[in-house]
C-alpha cells in the first residue's frame, strides 16, 4: 500500500515542463468537453435530438438553477458560462478520478531518490496547482465583471470606502462613526478576498486528496468489497464539492454586480443598517 | 525531545482542534436544514442552496486550521 504523495508526481518533460500525471486527467477532461462540444456543435436542428437533448436539458437546468440565486435572467445569462463551466469540469475531472486504475496502474521510477510506482493517472483535483488556477480564475473574474457592472469608484469603494466617509460628513456625527466602521469593514473585505482564493482551492484539493488517500487505505486493507461504499461516498463528494464550488463561485459574482447597499441609504437616511440587503450581503461576503 | 520531533504533535493537534469547531458547525447547520425540510418539505429546493453555501464558510475554518498544518 502507497498513500499518495500530496504534490503530483512528474511521469516525463516536454522541454524543461514536467508533465504530471494530475495534468494528464485534466486534459482527458478538457479533451472530452471540446469533443462534446464539437459534436454538439455539428447538425444542429430546431428540434433537438439525442445528445442535444441531454446538452439542452443540462444547460437549461443550470440556467434556472443559477437564475434562483442572481434574481434576475439577465445576470443569470452572463454567469452561466463562467460557473456551468466551472461546475462540469470539476465534476467530469472529480468523477474521472474515480475509475478502477486512476492511481493503481502506473510505472516504477525514481521519484525523489526512492524507486516506487508513479500512477499513470490521478484526480486532476488532488493537484492544488488546479484548484489555485480555478479559484484565482473565478475571484478574478468576479472582480473583472464587478468593475465592468458598477464602474471603478462604486466596486473599489467596498474595499477602501472614502466615498461614505465623505457622504457621512454631510450628516453629523453619527454617521460619521458608521462610515468609519465601514472603513475598517472594507479594508477587512480585502483579507477576506485573499481567503476566498485560499478556501476555495483548498476545499476541493482536500477533499478529492483525503478521497484518494482513503481509496488507498481502504484498498490495502481489505481489496475485495470494501472499498464500495468509499467509492459510493466519493461520489456523493464529487458532485457535491462541484456543487459547492459553482455556487460560491456565483455567490461571488453575484455580490460583486451588487451595489453595497447605497441606494437604501439614499431612499431614506435614517436607517443605520437595511434589514434586507444587509442580510444578503453579509451571508454571501464572508 | 526536541522541536523538531514536537512538528508532526502539533500538525496533529492544529488539524484535530481545528476540526471540532467546523464539524460541531456543519452538523448544526445540517440539523436545522433537515428540521425545516421536516416542516416544510416544498421548501426542501429553497433551503438546499443556502444550507450547502453556509456548510462551505464553515468548512472554511477547517480549511484555515488544514493550511496552518501544512505551513507548520
Amino acid at each position: 500500500m502507497m498513500i499518495p504523495p500530496a504534490a503530483a508526481e512528474p511521469l516525463f518533460n516536454i522541454g524543461a515542463f514536467p508533465i504530471t500525471n494530475a495534468m494528464i486527467n485534466g486534459w482527458i477532461a478538457v479533451v472530452f468537453f471540446v469533443g462534446v462540444a464539437f459534436i454538439a456543435r455539428r447538425r444542429v436542428g430546431l428540434v433537438p435530438k439525442g445528445i442535444h437533448n441531454v446538452i439542452e436539458g443540462t444547460i437549461e437546468f443550470m440556467l434556472t438553477e443559477v437564475e434562483k440565486v442572481t434574481g434576475d435572467m439577465k445576470r443569470a445569462k452572463q454567469f452561466l458560462p463562467i460557473v456551468g463551466t466551472i461546475f462540469l469540469f470539476v465534476l467530469f475531472s472529480n468523477w474521472l478520478g474515480l475509475l478502477p486504475g486512476t492511481g493503481s496502474i502506473g510505472i516504477w521510477a525514481t521519484h525523489e531518490g526512492a524507486i516506487e510506482l508513479i500512477p499513470l493517472l490521478r484526480p486532476a483535483a488532488s493537484d492544488l496547482n488546479l484548484t489555485l488556477a480555478i479559484a484565482l480564475f473565478a475571484v478574478i473574474s468576479s472582480h473583472v465583471i464587478g468593475l465592468m457592472a458598477l464602474g471603478p469608484v462604486s466596486h473599489f469603494s467596498k474595499f477602501v470606502n472614502v466615498r461614505g466617509i465623505f457622504r457621512a460628513l454631510k450628516k453629523g456625527p453619527m454617521a460619521i462613526l458608521v462610515a468609519v466602521i465601514e472603513f475598517g469593514v472594507g479594508l477587512l473585505e480585502i483579507i477576506s478576498e485573499i481567503a476566498k482564493v485560499l478556501s476555495l482551492s483548498l476545499r476541493l484539493f482536500g477533499n478529492i486528496f483525503a478521497g484518494e488517500v482513503l481509496l488507498t487505505v481502504m484498498l490495502g486493507i481489505l481489496a475485495y468489497a470494501l472499498p464500495i461504499p468509499f467509492m459510493f461516498l466519493e461520489l456523493l463528494v464529487g458532485i457535491i464539492q462541484a456543487t459547492v464550488f459553482a455556487m460560491l463561485t456565483l455567490a461571488y459574482l453575484t455580490v460583486a454586480t451588487q451595489e453595497h447597499e447605497e441606494h437604501e441609504e439614499e431612499q431614506e437616511p435614517h436607517s443605520v443598517s437595511p434589514p434586507t440587503p444587509l442580510a444578503t450581503s453579509s451571508t454571501l461576503s464572508t | 525531545m526536541d522541536a523538531e520531533t514536537l512538528v508532526p504533535l502539533a500538525k496533529a493537534i492544529a488539524m484535530g482542534v481545528g476540526a471540532l469547531g467546523p464539524g460541531l458547525g456543519i452538523g448544526l447547520i445540517g440539523a436545522k436544514a433537515m428540521e425545516a425540510i421536516g416542516r416544510n418539505p416544498e421548501a426542501a429546493g429553497k433551503v438546499f442552496v443556502p444550507m450547502l453555501l453556509s456548510m462551505a464558510f464553515a468548512e472554511a475554518i477547517a480549511i484555515y486550521a488544514l493550511v496552518v498544518s501544512f505551513t507548520l
